[in-house]
């Protein structure tokens, strides 16, 4: 659905590169997970997707296209992507905010018609926002706007969905309950692009995990081939030891003090 | 999604055309609205004909389209630069005008149409220097929203230097009639300027509304922006000329009007309206309202002088503005 292929992105003035040729795909009814350490180019993966960053070297495609190839209306109408950063300048009802996700379909003057309608009533229940469909989005809490943002994106009906730190500012029960959305989107057969720091929750949900270190993808796989002790703490430069989860058998990372080891 | 009740419309633009009727009805020679309809058909006294035909008319039609261009520029600029403090004359476009008046006036050129053309001439300048500016500063071919802020904001305190230059060793008149310009007003009204300011507005404001939807996804930030499908850079680019050339307009009409681009769109969306596309359009509305009553506030408080318009246009304004500033608190 959506494939880095040797994908190498510079900031300019800098010699080292934030990608340093990329390659994976995110396909379809899966939940690919890419994490990393700080600064491993996570965020730039999202910035080279949207365009807001050029590409010096590769490609992303997206069904098969390349990204140049498709307008940036036609990428919007495949691919979903939620920023970390997003926030309306002057507050809006959460209806009138999901809404907003018909774009890439309406245009600058198509009117929403039933079916548009209908994608925004669908979008808010599937996200669980329909019960304050009309409250400001400035009164609402960090994990009720974190849902209002993912109907957003659903209200495009991409085939892909991609979020950055979606789970920031969440609570045990509110990331959780994002997880297991996350999991019935990919159920539905869409694929789900994700960018996360909660490795364990990602060992549990994911089908597969990209581990970025300085641009480059050090390991690629299932979350018990990527969840390997040393591997994880060459990358994350801190020592931990990897146990299983009690509850489903995941690999889980449980980071030790310093001082501790040896 | 909610459709926003016609009536308000309907009901905003009742009011201003009844003001608008009720200003070239107010002066001098009272009016009584029967007799100004009359008059604007061509009927009854010859000499009441003409005062409403040639000069009142065009008078208030002038502050019709100054206050409906700074709305709509207004409007369009806040959602784009995602700023409610952004406003036409704070990107250097009210300074490049006046720093072009000021040379027309300095430089005795003092016909109505060639300060007219100095003023736009400057706007435009002021807003493509702004452009550049920001592009120079920011990373390259970006449009930053804060960037662009800064850089209209430098010109503006750029273009002051320049006027003070200018007028430190001007003559008495030259100072004055350059500070009267500066103080806005629509006095000295024709229908030709009537005309060539209606027609920015039309084309201008047009093309802010055609684009409004655009306005609505930029609001939220660069990258959601391009996440939903909008080019930023160009889009914000084209937002800022279109707005910033539209209140040049109304500064080489009518001077500078202060603070209507800044609140009108607070008026508005105090009103509960969110999406751009009837934003600009209420801003229309609501900055012609406010023009048509500062500019008949400011020419009969004291008769037979008159007040500078862009003073009362702000006496007006600031009140409401606290007001709206402790309610979003």
């Amino acid at each position: 659905m959506i494939r880095f292929e040797d994908v190498v992105v510079r900031y300019p003035g800098t010699t080292v590169p934030a990608l340093a040729g990329v390659s994976f795909d995110a396909v379809a009814g899966k939940i690919t997970a890419v994490a990393g350490p700080n600064g491993s180019g996570k965020s730039t993966l999202i910035r080279a997707l949207i365009r807001r960053q050029p590409i010096e070297r590769g490609s992303i495609y997206i069904d098969g296209d390349d990204l140049n190839s498709l307008s940036t209306q036609e990428t919007a109408k495949r691919i979903a992507v939620t920023p970390q950063r997003e926030e309306p300048a002057f507050p809006m009802t959460v209806d009138e905010y999901v809404a907003l996700g018909r774009f890439p379909r309406l245009g600058l003057w198509r009117s929403p018609d039933a079916a548009d309608h209908n994608a925004v009533v669908a979008a808010m229940q599937k996200a669980g926002v329909a019960m304050f469909a009309s409250r400001r989005t400035d009164t609402l809490s960090g994990g009720e706007w974190q849902r209002v943002r993912i109907a957003r994106a659903l209200a495009q009906e991409a085939r892909a969905i991609v979020l950055d730190e979606p789970t920031t500012f969440l609570d045990l029960a509110h990331e959780m309950s994002l997880f297991e959305l996350l999991h019935s989107l990919a159920e539905d057969g869409m694929a789900v692009l994700l960018i996360s720091h909660q490795l364990n929750l990602v060992a549990r949900f994911a089908d597969t995990i990209v581990l970025l270190h300085h641009g480059n993808v050090v390991a690629t796989g299932a979350p018990a081939d990527v969840m390997q002790a040393s591997l994880l703490e060459r990358v994350y430069e801190w020592p931990l030891v990897i146990s299983r989860d009690p509850a489903v058998g995941a690999p889980s990372l449980v980071p030790l003090r310093r001082s501790t080891t040896p | 999604m909610i459709e926003h009740r016609r009536w308000h419309w309907v009901a905003l633009t009742g009011v201003l055309l009844l003001l608008c009727i009720i200003a070239v009805g107010v002066g001098a020679i009272a009016i009584p609205p029967r007799a100004v309809l009359d008059a604007i058909g061509g009927y009854g006294d010859p000499t009441i004909v003409s005062i409403v035909r040639y000069l009142r008319m065009p008078r208030v039609l002038l502050a019709v389209f100054v206050g409906a261009g700074l709305g709509m520029s207004g409007g369009a600029l806040q959602g784009t630069l995602r700023n409610g403090l952004a406003e036409p004359y704070l990107l250097g476009v009210s300074g490049g005008a006046a720093v072009g008046a000021v040379i027309a006036f300095t430089a005795h050129l003092t016909s109505n149409s060639v300060i007219a053309l100095a003023a736009f001439a400057g706007a435009a300048g002021a807003v493509v220097l702004a452009l550049l500016v920001a592009r120079a500063a920011g990373a390259v071919g970006r449009s930053d929203p804060r960037t662009l802020l800064m850089a209209g904001v430098v010109i503006g305190a750029f273009a002051n230097a320049v006027i003070m230059i200018a007028l430190a060793n001007a003559p008495a008149n030259t100072v004055r009639g350059a500070l009267w310009w500066m103080m806005g007003s629509v006095a000295d009204s024709s229908w030709s300027g009537v005309g060539s300011l209606a027609g920015y507005v039309a084309i201008g404001g047009g093309m802010l509304i055609y684009w409004a939807r655009e306005i609505d996804i930029l609001s939220l930030g660069d990258e959601p922006a391009a996440a939903l499908g909008v080019n930023v850079d160009s889009a914000t680019r084209r937002i800022y000329l279109l707005a910033a050339l539209l209140a040049g307009a109304t500064v080489a009409a009518a001077g500078l009007i202060g603070f209507v681009g800044l609140i009108v769109p607070h008026i508005v969306r105090a009103g509960g309206i969110r999406k751009h596309r009837q934003l600009v359009l209420g801003s229309a509305i609501i900055g012609a309202t406010l023009v048509v009553a500062a500019d008949l506030i400011a020419r009969t408080i004291r008769p037979p002088g008159e007040l500078p318009l862009g003073a009362v246009t702000a006496i007006l304004g600031v009140p409401f503005f606290l007001g709206q500033l402790r309610r979003t608190r």
